[in-house]
């Protein structure tokens, strides 16, 4: 059975506005990936470091942000600050010996935009390429 | 405040090897300031850990808790509901929070989840500076306030060393010179004159170099 990745992706009212007001068929006919599960955040800096983790916790394979270009953030400097949380998971990865790649920031243009489904599908092929996330999953 | 910072996560890793059930502690003090080990940060490394954990492929439990502060017994104390449902404890607070523990609790295994490394402030976001060294001993008040004991490379307590260029350190570049710094402010608060005085030799006895230090105040003790 081929592996489908378990992605989470966190994004901002602006980065996902229009394109989510497709709603789910639209998404998928534009080619949106029916994996990667879509958590719509006021601000991407509103985001916790300990809830990005917690989604890897929860058994995702890879997980991404999608927030507002850095000079263009709707909140100033919101997606600046989730890309610096982005960052510091990346560096835990590397500290628990696990591929950083397997979470990534993007800085989207706002409303509707072919970026938005096009980091989706990037994240798809990127997770795919690395594998099963080395996370067991479930205990606390 | 103290000013901490948390330890590589693989160190930490290293210390709770053995452990299945672990009590991240947090503190609700100088590293909850410092953004060192506070709740957020007990959630995070909690996090980490359990990470870490099922990487290994290995069962783990951790409980998750932050006191007002690890540095009085009466806080110290609170602990106890916890008692048997830990086989080790990674405290997130300064190294006297870690001790007190230590102390306090003789059965505990208890290891530091941060290096703590000075008394300082916030210089801006995200940045702390070290601004006392705590050697017992305060010369602020001939020195316009600011400290050569700690802010000086060298503690010179006679002015500057003379390696310093443009006003910064000869050691760190990116650290004015601080007695550059003291003779500006003498001179602006017109109290160059004190520039003058020679500087004993230090007793350094009351720095640590003593042994440990304590300080007593019959008027407080019960």
């Amino acid at each position: 059975m081929p592996f489908i990745p378990n992605i989470q992706a966190f994004c901002c009212h602006y980065t996902s506005q229009q394109t989510l007001a497709e709603g789910p068929e639209g998404l998928l006919a534009d080619g949106f990936p029916k994996n990667v599960t879509i958590h719509r955040l006021v601000c991407t800096g509103k985001l916790e470091v300990s809830t990005l983790l917690k989604a890897f916790e929860d058994g995702a394979d890879g997980v991404y942000v999608a927030g507002c270009p850095v000079d263009q953030c709707h909140n100033l400097m919101g997606s600046q600050r989730a890309a610096k949380r982005v960052g510091a998971i990346k560096k835990a990865l590397a500290e628990l010996g696990v591929e950083p790649e397997r979470i990534e920031m993007y800085h989207l243009e706002r409303g509707f935009h072919p970026e938005f489904v096009k980091v989706a599908q990037e994240m798809h092929e990127r997770i795919t390429t690395l594998g099963p996330s080395p996370f067991q999953g479930g205990t606390k | 405040m103290i000013i901490a910072e948390r330890k590589p996560f693989n160190e930490i890793m290293e210390m709770v090897r053995d452990a299945k059930r672990i009590l991240v502690l947090g503190c609700r003090g100088c590293v909850t300031i410092c953004s060192a080990g506070g709740e957020r940060e007990v959630e995070i490394l909690a996090s980490l850990i359990r990470l870490g954990k099922q990487k290994a492929g290995q069962e783990v439990t951790t409980i998750e808790a932050t006191l007002v502060r690890q540095c009085d017994k009466e806080y110290i104390d609170s602990i106890d509901q916890w008692d048997g449902q830990y086989d080790a404890i990674v405290s997130m607070a300064c190294g006297v929070g870690v001790n007190f523990i230590a102390n306090l609790r003789p059965m505990a295994k208890v290891y530091p989840g941060v290096n703590t490394s000075s008394f300082g402030g916030s210089a801006e976001q995200g940045v702390w500076s070290e601004q006392c060294a705590g050697c017992g001993n305060c010369i602020l008040h001939l020195t316009g306030g600011l400290c050569p004991v700690a802010r000086c490379a060298k503690s010179l307590f006679n002015g500057p060393c003379g390696g310093s260029v443009d006003g910064r350190c000869e050691i760190h570049k990116d650290v004015p010179c601080i007695w550059q710094s003291i003779h500006d402010k003498m001179v602006r608060t017109d109290n160059a004159d004190g520039l003058a005085a020679i500087a004993p030799i230090r007793d350094w006895s009351t720095a640590g170099h003593g042994g440990p230090r304590k300080t007593i105040r019959p008027d407080l003790t019960v």
